[in-house]
């Protein structure tokens, strides 16, 4: 199953993203992405996405300066169907350990964490009209905030499989 | 660390804490027993059917909670159950073929098998079991019809607080008594010392207790029960289906066995359904035929649908929004207090509870009472904190989530007197926010039970 959904995530991603790319600087960018097989972000070339004990993820711009934050598939599937998304707001600044928002289920209601502090600039404001996106596809297009940083998240972060190995495990 | 890990996967929300069942951190359990249950399950069915209780699993903050298991246990793991830990007993919360929402959805619209067998069923007997429940509820036993059914609560003396809540049975020569599993040694405690003072004050008349342990309890819930129960039932009892009406029960004879099982018309979704209680060496294979002849409208629902839909049909959960400092009249409940024991009282806390039904111009009255609430925005859960135009407190969340059926936030809580009428308006604050919310009457979504025609009275 989870394997099935995250193909079917990687196929829809590049029929999308690809349309959906601002114009200039698309050629380089795009075949700079495909070869690395980057296909889970739209934005240029990325710093490795990182995950949180709290089933958050981050990726880092690769100038370091913007720090896009999401929940994770795991979590995403815990929760089951998400009813209600509360964002932060732009311009608020967070602190390492924030709650920042919040994701309702019908199960249950479950913060989201920040592991980085710096300044919200930006928010998937689609999420709150559609909150049920962030079942389909949390680790792409259903991102939560994106925020200017000014450092290294300080706190433990694991790749991408550390990440597994750590829901597997717990 | 790692016990920490195992209990919180995103952190709960902040208006919230209470101990919810369905909180991610179930999920998080559900995860670790279902590991143990692999394990367990591998194991010469037989073995566990003759032990099926008392199974100690070896997972954080557990050591010292013994975890039951249902007569259905291994039935539910076939059909691909999360279990979560509920009222002692490792329970489903949900199956792999539907999530909570579809499950919910399942049973307003077709039928859902719940195993209720971790609640607790008791019989009472004697000449005096009559008097005794009478005075240990403020619901009008006497009254009560043989193969009749009724909601009730047990009493604390004196307060007049709710220690449990109860459907209670006239059957033929005994009271059949259901009560909640969470409670189930609080109530034995009380059950213990309420007999023993009733055998000091009335020698001459016994009443006799006794638990049904083992005894199979299943719910079959929605609207194409009957049509999915007929199917198993001799062709005597298919044929009373249709006159047996909510609140009523009989007992029934289960197709080419000897089983005989008690069907109630009764439920905890405000669908249409039964309850249906079977004999401990009967209860798999009866669940199993109904599962194999109902195929098409039968699906296990657990408890995650269980409290989506009670909450729905505007009823309580007991722990959560009732508890030991609840009369039945803040509860809203007044309506199990019979007509002969609001004149004679003669119940535990019936100076208090009979005071309170007084009108206020007489000094009666409550000063908190239960009512529904449809929140704005995000959904208001346990804990969460009603307040007025001011900003002031006027109450408190006791259960909430979205309403699957009605796509609208549903809360129930206990609002200051004068605050509950329908309509009022009022807001609730979730994560610090104020969220507009107004007070509704239950249930939210209609009931649909199979009630007597009114017309059909003479």
């Amino acid at each position: 199953m989870a394997a099935r959904s995250t193909v079917a995530r990687a196929a829809r991603q590049l029929t999308f993203a690809a349309a959906r790319r601002p114009a200039p600087f698309v050629c380089q960018k795009w075949q700079a992405q495909a070869q690395k097989q980057r296909l889970f972000s739209v934005s240029g070339a990325l710093k490795e996405k990182k995950y949180t004990e709290d089933h958050e993820w981050i990726e880092m711009s690769s100038d370091g300066k913007i720090c896009t934050l999401g929940i994770s598939e795991y979590a995403a599937k815990a929760l089951g169907d998400v009813v209600y998304i509360e964002l932060p707001q732009t311009d608020m600044e967070v602190s390492e350990g924030d709650a920042i928002g919040a994701v309702e289920s019908v199960k249950s209601a479950s913060d989201i964490l920040t592991p980085i502090s710096g300044t919200v600039k930006e928010v998937n404001s689609e999420l709150e009209n559609k909150p049920a996106n962030i079942n389909k596809d949390p680790e792409g297009d259903s991102w939560i905030a994106k925020i200017a940083v000014e450092g290294e998240p300080a706190g433990k972060l694991m790749s991408k499989e550390e990440y597994t190995a750590f829901t597997e495990d717990a | 660390m790692a016990s920490k890990r195992a209990v919180t996967v995103l952190r709960p929300a902040v208006d919230g804490l209470g101990p919810r069942l369905l909180r991610i951190n179930c999920a998080q359990k559900t995860v670790n027993t279902t590991r143990t249950i692999s394990s367990q399950a591998s194991r010469p069915r037989k073995l566990a059917q003759q032990q099926p209780q008392q199974v100690r699993y070896a997972s954080s903050g557990a050591e010292k909670e013994q975890v039951s298991r249902t007569a259905l246990y291994e039935l539910h793991s076939k059909y691909g159950a999360k279990f979560v830990p509920f009222g002692g007993y490792s329970m489903p919360v949900q199956y792999s073929d539907l999530s909570i929402v579809d499950s919910h959805h399942w049973t307003r619209e077709n039928a859902s098998l719940f195993d209720v067998g971790h609640m607790v069923q008791h019989h009472f007997t004697g000449p005096g079991a009559e008097a005794f429940l009478e005075r240990i509820t403020p619901t009008s036993i006497t009254s009560l019809p043989e193969h009749q059914s009724t909601l009730s609560t047990l009493l604390h003396p004196g307060s007049g607080g709710i220690i449990d809540d109860t459907v209670i049975t006239r059957l033929p020569g005994k009271f059949y008594v259901v009560t909640n599993a969470g409670c189930r040694e609080k109530d034995t405690a009380y059950f213990k010392e309420q007999l023993e003072a009733w055998k000091s004050e009335h020698s001459d008349q016994p009443v006799e207790w006794k638990i049904l342990d083992g005894q199979g309890l299943i719910a079959l819930q929605g609207p194409k029960s009957a049509e999915a129960l007929a199917r198993i039932l001799d062709d005597k009892t298919k044929g009373d289906l249709k006159s047996l009406y909510f609140g009523q029960c009989v007992f029934a004879t289960v197709n080419g066995t000897d089983a005989e099982v008690l069907v109630s018309r009764a439920g905890y979704t405000g669908e249409d359904g039964f309850e249906i209680s079977i004999p401990p060496h009967a209860t798999e294979a009866v669940t199993q035929f109904l599962l194999d002849l109902a195929k098409d409208e039968l699906r296990f629902a657990g408890l995650g649908a269980r409290d989506t839909l009670r909450l729905e049909a505007g009823m309580c959960l007991y722990g959560h929004d009732l508890d030991d400092t609840t009369t039945p009249v803040e509860a809203a409940l007044s309506w199990i207090i019979g007509k002969d024991r609001r004149a004679k009282g003669g119940f535990h806390g019936d100076s208090v509870i009979l005071q309170q039904l007084k009108k206020k111009s007489e000094g009666g009255g409550v000063s908190r009472r239960r009512i529904g609430l449809i929140v704005e925005g995000s959904p208001a859960r346990e804990g969460a904190k009603i307040v007025n135009e001011a900003g002031e407190e006027i109450g408190n969340i006791t259960s909430g989530c979205p309403s699957p059926t009605l796509k609208k936030n549903i809360s129930m809580g206990y609002i200051k007197d004068g605050m509950h009428k329908a309509g009022t308006e009022v807001e609730v604050v979730v994560r610090g926010k104020k969220r507009k919310a107004v007070v509704t009457k239950m249930p939210f979504v209609p009931s649909k039970y199979h009630k007597q025609p009114t017309t059909a009275k003479a």
